[in-house]
């Protein structure tokens, strides 16, 4: 269709340790989703490797790659993405489905993980019924259900009031400290990246032009 | 993801679109129950045509004519042993042969004739016949009042139940109130009736053959049997509604209503029979036994050509009931793929979501699979039970336009249980066919592209 090739990510080569807390930032349409959905295995780079963990991802079958996603890595989105037509307990509870763990080890699995995200009173309504928040409280329980070792957020907070914003983003830095959880953060919003990121890559058209440590977030790791 | 979840998630997602799936499931419903009330409108016409065949006395028999007979029972079997002109006369040689074959438990003429019975001192004129001590042990009697012959040469006879009927003074009824045989055998059974016939005695001062006296007689007879047999839908020998034993019968010589050597053209001076009746030991051997009668040269007919005849009709017939019915399933599988199809459409972010977090293609497969199956199962229940109200509802329709008829009412209509299970799976099946485009659609989505926000 359109004649121009519009290279999304281009020539990017990044490490992330486990454990990191990274904001990836840049403006709209500089790459960032596009390389986050490479890190979860949803796109594959027509050149270049993703190794998560150990696993060469372009090597991975479309089958594998779908393991890989719902045991090692746990996805929130600008626009929640919940699924309307279930219950905030059914939402949580579906990647467990998926990883055929037993009814009942599931059900506790999905309490606990709303619990964690302070939604325990709420597990019979649907997402309408919540306000933007607690959507994203809930798809934050739903991305941490299955315990994976990765959190990637698209702009978790872009749908929210700051106040919202910034419990979601509490939420998120406690579940990178408590679990060691690795969460890489894509935002447009410089004050939040400086506030949790203990490290910073901006892009622009596709490349990084800039990957620095943040002092201030990182000395700030001690107070909590 | 697990085949119980896929079926949970899938039933959840059917009651979503309530009035869309309902109406799909409701297109899958009409099309089985066209293929039921078709199939099953052929079985029963089918199992009809059998029950009358059965009926009609012509198990374990074959029915021998001479190929010269005129009046041969089908003219076009003719295809082993000797041509017309030179086959053998059906006479008593000719009898002794075909007993001997193997498989054969008697063979004896069929003797028939129209005479007259008295009861009460009331005179009843009907067709008399002889009947085989062997026939006591076959189907063709079940329901039979009473009692089969205590020998071959008993003066004892066995009625049909319309003329037991006519015997007591009772209107035949016509129409649906079908007559038991239980209920005109009681008063009749162990009375008397006189027959009345005329024996035929072959002249003994000349050589001409078809020269023979006349002599009027009577025999007294004690009723022991009124039997179901329907005269009507009996072939040969059966059709008639008094019978005696074969040999007392053929001992006492009755002159018939046609004489055999007029109508066989006899070239021999020997007595021979228009018609001979071979009582086969089995029904299995009736095909051998029809072989080997035809290699003698004698025309034969017996259940085997009636029901061949039958069978290639209903085969035919089943095959367009099958295309008709099929076709209204058909159309309700296109209504499958096209709701599944619009599923797939309006939930692009949703499978989108559950890629995101963990399905894999097999996993969203499955769950439109899953729809599919639940609406082909679901419908084809509904479908069957359809199917079947719909077969009763005709049937009773049409029993009361025959009754008004003045016909007996008849069932032509049968769903029997393999043809339950039959529509049931042909309606899962097609129903997983139909999901078997949009859910590969579905597998296939890119969730990438389902995601990017709108
Ligand atoms: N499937 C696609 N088709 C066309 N263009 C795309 C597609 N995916 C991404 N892009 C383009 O790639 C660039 C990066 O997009 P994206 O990663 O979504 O940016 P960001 O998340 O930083 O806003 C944009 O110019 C976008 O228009
Ligand atoms: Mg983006």
């Amino acid at each position: 269709m359109g004649g121009t090739l519009i290279r999304a990510v281009d020539n990017v080569t990044l490490t992330i340790g486990d454990g990191e807390f990274v904001a990836l930032l840049g403006a709209s349409g500089s790459g960032k989703s596009s390389l986050l959905n490479l890190l979860a295995g949803l796109d594959s780079p027509t050149s270049g490797t993703v190794v998560s963990g150990g696993k060469d991802l372009s090597r991975l079958s479309r089958a594998q790659l779908a393991i890989y996603r719902r045991g090692t890595v746990g996805m929130v989105f600008q626009s929640f993405n919940l699924i309307p037509r279930m219950t905030v307990l059914e939402n949580v509870e579906l990647p467990l489905r998926f990883a055929e763990v037993d009814r009942a080890k599931r059900l506790d699995l999905t309490n606990r993980a709303l619990a964690r995200v302070g939604l325990s009173g709420r597990l019979h309504h649907r997402p309408v019924e919540l306000s933007g928040g607690e959507q994203q409280r809930v798809a934050i329980a739903r991305a941490l259900v299955t315990e994976p070792k990765i959190l990637l957020a698209d702009e978790p907070t872009g749908n929210l009031d700051s106040r919202t914003g910034k419990e979601v983003m509490d939420l998120i830095r406690d579940l990178n400290r408590s679990s060691q959880m690795t969460v890489v953060l894509v935002t447009h919003e410089h004050a939040i990246a400086e506030t949790y990121a203990a490290r910073m890559i901006s892009l622009a058209d596709g490349k990084i032009v800039s990957d620095v440590a943040n002092a201030k977030a990182a000395a700030s790791r001690g107070d909590a | 993801m697990k085949l119980y979840d896929s079926v949970e998630l899938a039933a959840r997602n059917l009651r979503e679109a309530m009035l869309r799936n309902s109406l799909t499931t409701l297109g899958i419903a009409v099309g089985v129950a066209s293929l039921v009330a078709m199939l099953s409108l052929g079985v029963g016409l089918q199992r009809m045509a059998s029950r009358h065949l059965k009926s009609s006395g012509l198990f374990n028999t074959v029915v021998v004519t001479s190929r010269r007979d005129l009046r041969a029972f089908n003219r076009e079997q003719e295809t082993s042993g000797p041509s017309a002109a030179d086959s053998p006369d059906l006479d008593e040689a000719a009898r002794q042969k075909i007993a001997a074959i193997p498989g054969v438990a008697e063979a004896y003429p069929e003797l028939r004739f129209i005479t007259e019975l008295r009861y009460d001192d009331k005179p009843h004129l009907t067709m008399v016949s002889g009947m085989a001590f062997s026939s006591g042990d076959s189907d063709s009697l079940e329901g039979m009042q009473g009692h089969f012959f205590s020998s071959d040469v008993a003066h004892e006879v066995i009625i049909q139940k319309n003329f037991a009927a006519e015997l007591l003074g009772r209107a035949q009824p016509r129409g649906p109130e079908e007559l038991k045989a239980s209920e005109v055998g009681g008063p009749l059974l162990g009375k008397q009736l006189i027959m009345r016939y005329n024996e035929r005695i072959a002249s003994s001062n000349t050589e001409d053959s078809a020269s023979y006296s006349v002599i009027q007689r009577e025999v007294p007879l004690t009723i022991v049997g009124v039997t179901e047999l329907d005269p009507d839908s009996m072939r040969g020998a059966m059709r008639a509604r008094v019978f005696l034993p074969e040999k007392l019968l053929e001992s006492i010589h009755p002159m018939q209503a046609f004489d055999n050597r007029d109508a066989t053209h006899a070239t021999s001076a020997e007595p021979s029979y228009s018609t001979l009746i071979a009582r086969v030991s089995g029904a299995s051997k009736v095909a051998e036994v029809e072989d080997a009668i035809k290699k003698l040269g004698f025309n034969t007919f017996s259940i085997l050509d009636a029901s061949k005849s039958m069978q290639r009709f209903f085969r035919i017939l089943d095959m367009f009931l099958f295309i008709f019915g099929s076709l209204a399933l058909t159309v309700a599988s296109i209504g499958i793929v096209n709701t599944l199809v619009m599923a797939v459409l309006e939930r692009r972010r949703e499978i989108g979501i559950m890629k995101a977090i963990g399905a894999s293609d097999q996993d969203v497969r499955g769950l439109f699979f899953a729809e599919a199956g639940a609406m082909g199962l679901l419908g084809g229940s509904l479908g069957v039970i359809l199917g079947w109200a719909i077969g009763k509802i005709i049937g009773i329709g049409t029993n009361i336009y025959l009754r008004r008829q003045g016909f007996p009412p008849d069932n032509f209509w049968a769903v029997t249980w393999w043809l339950v299970v039959f529509a049931l799976g042909i309606a899962f099946i097609i129903s997983l066919l139909s999901g078997l485009y949009p859910a590969a659609r579905a597998a296939k989505l890119d969730p990438v592209q389902a995601l990017r926000y709108e």
